[in-house]
């Protein structure tokens, strides 16, 4: 038998030794099911219970991090205050970005790397299943704190979700428990990483080599790496914030030989990273679907490998094109201008790829197809006025507008959150058991394609003209387009109300027809790169435990 | 089927619910004290305990698992690239200090010290390493701010330079243990342990005389950049150590029950990277905040 073959032992934590010895024969090819009660999901060791863990909690805080949004857009739907204090605008502006960010986006991402990784690569379950466990745990203790601010004197964080000294210095009793939130955070999403880069290099069946994995593997492989290079990067940035603030150093203080744009260098040396750590897997979800749905295989498999690696090295070098105003020497903001118009290039591959792959393709147009084709177009869109920020001369116009304030939700919610729908759409079959209602679905794509661009279209506009971000009012010639931002706002928020009536429709039986092993024609072939889409050959929802013994490779193209 | 080939998956597991309440419930307590609330320290106290608790739990049934064994080398394959990526992040989190001392040095401190900045604001500063700043901040004795502070900066040659030679013969005992390991000689792993933990301890209370002596001085978290990036980066590295040594005197009682064979030993292989990653900081402190 080979080193790679996984039998279970039925064992808890408190007596596996002598469990061990006793069961070992009897129960050969015995698959424990999941144990019984709320506590099963307390102390799961199970990639697919843990990956459902992240998921809901992903859509919880999408939902959370949503109303703040429609505070934000019912506020500036006229000029002048309405509804909120000012402190309280930028208390939510700061709090739904690090909830989208940190409580939505990765965490959503991690859910399906969780779920869907053992199964793609024919592995038993993550490497280091008790650590799984711990950063889900993690990450709720983390929000936990942040979320808590919000109830507390002088309100939650307000000085922007890059919580900019000597700004972010003056929150008041939200202060240390926003910093620690960072460090839980930080410490799940490491562990998570970790995880995920043990169980891609060491958990692959025999035969899965690095250079026939599915693209999702590679693409979350490659994000792995960067946020444990990065997410303690952010953490030592906060742990300087919090000495300054409570034990007297000077770190972001001219006064004592400290410089506050030395925070900026650090926060951005992250931040810069940290956005490719949320579309990395988009991409990766994006090259499964789109082949499948056009059946025909990815096109440029080893390309899209490469694109991956060099978007995911310049995001080291080309983190000071968001402080292009702050005064840089004349030969630093020519590097990170070049530096930055270099990304343009690994991406474009991509997108020209993703084009080929549905080039003369027989291509169907299913719920998860739709948003994997509106990611490819809008993300387009957000990419190309990346590019135009990227000018350093132009981005003194761009500036702290409500033009990055476009070019970034058109990255991330059309196209980071629209690829998780996508893979939600793809994938839920699978784990349910049952089909989703796609008639609601192509509703529901509908409703927030169309609305998405309502919002965040005349935001290129305000913003061009001047108005600036991260203020509840503003100058009265903006009114219209902000109106109409608003109507877009409130269109997109109401829509996402379908999708969740759809997911929880599909757990409970969904259309009530019979779902195949392989759900989607063509899934088994295309859905997994060079090679067979593993996860299509288990039955719909898979069983508790998938692999026990690895599966045998087969290669999809002719050598 | 043997149990040796089975990569084994645990159960239910009950400790990192426990570590992480722990965890929770000692970083919401410090913030509780930092923002001035007297319950502050019970539930960082509190939420310590249980952190303690769940590592002891944690690692003891990791080690009866790994004695019986549970693990295949698949499964010590994923901790050792466990282990190598959690050395990895900790390596990125002292880049961010090095880095600052690198950025304040050669970039903002003279920025300060020169052109408009220097003919308006502060004439006098003169931008050289090392500084207090512009205005010389320190801190008093009760920990409140004070202004135009002269201090002296640490010399290199008296404890550091013992400091060095202490960490680097650690780093050689602690290979010289691995040897014994692996050539089945009990003895020698025990030997080269306890002076490994023994040198560990000794750099960490030079390190207390080193501190207690700069705060006599006046030299303080407080004391401007220096001062910062002095205790900070000194600071986070004997935090390091101290963990360090905790790491390799577990190591070192599993040895005396008589655990690990030349086969199986991540636990020791674990702590020795560690030990050679906090050695290698130290080299970089000691170039970096004493030399240079």
């Amino acid at each position: 038998m080979s080193v790679f073959s996984a039998k279970r032992y039925d064992g808890d934590d408190h007596n596996t030794s002598h469990n061990l010895h006793e069961h070992h024969d009897e129960h050969h090819d015995d698959h424990h099911g999941p144990a019984k009660g709320i506590l099963r999901w307390v102390f799961t060791t199970n990639h697919k219970d843990i990956g459902t863990l992240y998921l809901v909690f992903a859509l919880a805080m999408f939902f959370v991090g949503g109303a703040m949004a429609m505070i934000i857009r019912a506020e500036l739907f006229q000029p002048g205050l309405q509804l909120v204090q000012p402190e309280f605008f930028n208390s939510m502006t700061t709090m739904h970005a690090l909830v989208m960010v940190f409580g939505m986006m990765m965490p959503a991402f991690v859910g399906l790397a969780n779920w869907m990784l053992p199964m793609m690569i024919g592995a038993p379950d993550m490497a280091l299943p008790r650590m799984n466990n711990m950063s889900f745990w993690l990450l709720v203790a983390g929000v936990l704190l942040l979320a808590s601010t919000l109830f507390m004197e002088g309100g939650a964080p307000a000085a922007g979700w890059t919580l900019y000294p000597p700004l972010v210095l003056q929150t008041k009793a939200a202060f240390p428990f926003a910093v620690f939130s960072v460090h839980l955070l930080g410490i799940s999403s490491i562990m998570g990483s970790i995880n995920i880069i043990a169980t891609i290099t060491n958990m692959r069946a025999p035969g899965m080599t690095l250079w026939k994995m599915p693209i999702f593997a590679w693409t979350w492989l490659i994000t792995a790496f960067l946020l444990i290079a990065v997410m303690p990067v952010f953490a030592g940035a906060v742990t300087m914030l919090l000495t300054d603030k409570f034990f007297g150093t000077s770190f972001f203080s001219a006064a004592g030989g400290g410089d506050p744009v030395l925070y900026q260098h650090i926060f951005w040396f992250f931040g810069h990273p940290e956005v490719y750590i949320l579309i990395l897997p988009s991409f990766g979800v994006a090259s499964t679907i789109i082949p499948v749905f056009s059946r025909k295989p990815l096109f440029g498999y080893g390309s899209m490998v490469g694109a991956t690696i060099a978007i995911a090295l310049l995001s080291f070098v080309v983190w000071s094109h968001h402080m292009f105003t702050v005064g840089m020497p004349i030969i630093g903001e020519l590097f990170f201008m070049w530096a930055t118009i270099a990304i343009a290039v690994p991406t474009g591959m991509k997108v020209f790829n993703w084009v080929a792959t549905m080039w003369d393709g027989a291509m169907s147009f299913e719920t998860p197809m739709l948003f994997a084709i509106a990611f490819v177009v809008l993300f387009t869109i957000g990419g190309f006025t990346g590019v135009m920020m990227a000018l350093a001369p132009l981005d003194f116009q761009y500036h702290d507008t409500y033009f990055i304030v476009a070019h970034f939700h058109y990255v991330l919610v059309p196209g980071a959150t629209f690829i998780i729908m996508a893979a939600v759409y793809y994938w839920l079959p699978k784990w349910t058991g049952h089909m989703y209602n796609e008639k609601i679905g192509r509703l529901h794509f509908w409703l927030s394609t169309v609305s998405v661009n309502i919002l965040f279209f005349p935001q290129h506009f305000v913003g061009l003209a001047g108005m600036p971000r991260r203020i509840p009012d503003y100058a009265i010639q903006f009114s219209d387009w902000n109106m109409i931002s608003s109507i877009g706002g409130f269109i997109f928020g109401a829509s996402q109300l379908l999708f969740l009536y759809i997911v929880i429709d599909t757990i409970r039986g969904g259309t009530g027809e019979k779902v195949t092993n392989e759900v989607w024609e063509g899934a088994r072939q295309y859905g997994g790169g060079i090679v067979e889409g593993l996860e299509w050959t288990l039955p719909s929802p898979p069983p508790y435990h998938t692999f026990t013994e690895p599966p045998v490779i087969k290669s999809i193209l002719p050598h | 089927m043997s149990t040796k080939d089975a990569y084994y998956i645990p159960h239910k597991a009950t400790w990192p619910v426990i570590g992480t309440a722990g965890l929770f419930c000692m970083l919401a307590g410090f913030a509780n004290y930092l923002n001035g609330s007297s319950a502050g320290v019970f539930w960082m106290l509190t939420g310590l305990s249980i952190f303690i608790v769940m590592l002891v739990g944690w690692f003891t049934l990791q080690s009866t698992e790994s004695e019986s064994g549970t693990f295949n080398k698949q499964v010590g394959n994923s901790y050792r690239i466990g282990m190598m990526w959690f050395i990895f992040s900790e390596v990125a989190f002292f880049c961010v200090f090095f880095g600052t001392l690198w950025y304040t040095r050669n970039l903002s401190v003279p920025w300060l010290g020169e052109g408009a900045t220097k003919e308006f604001l502060h004439p006098l500063f003169e931008g050289t390493w090392p500084t207090n700043g512009p205005e010389q901040l320190g801190l008093d004795k009760e920990g409140n701010r004070i202004f135009g502070v002269e201090f002296e900066p640490m010399g290199a040659w008296g404890l550091p330079f013992l400091n060095t030679l202490l960490l680097l013969s650690s780093g050689v005992t602690c290979t010289w243990a691995h040897h014994g390991l692996l050539k089945k000689n009990r003895s020698q792993l025990i030997k080269g342990l306890i002076a490994t933990v023994a040198l560990g301890f000794i750099f960490v209370l030079c390190q207390a005389v080193e501190y207690h002596e700069a705060y006599s001085e006046g030299l303080t978290l407080g004391t401007g950049i220096y001062g910062s990036t002095f205790f900070m980066l000194t600071g986070f590295h004997g935090f390091h150590v101290c963990v360090g040594a905790i790491i390799l005197s577990v190591v070192l009682f599993r040895s005396w029950k008589g655990h690990f064979t030349p086969d199986n030993h991540f636990a020791f292989e674990a702590a020795a990277w560690y030990w050679h990653f906090v050695d290698v900081v130290w080299l970089g402190l000691f170039i970096f905040v004493y030399l240079m």
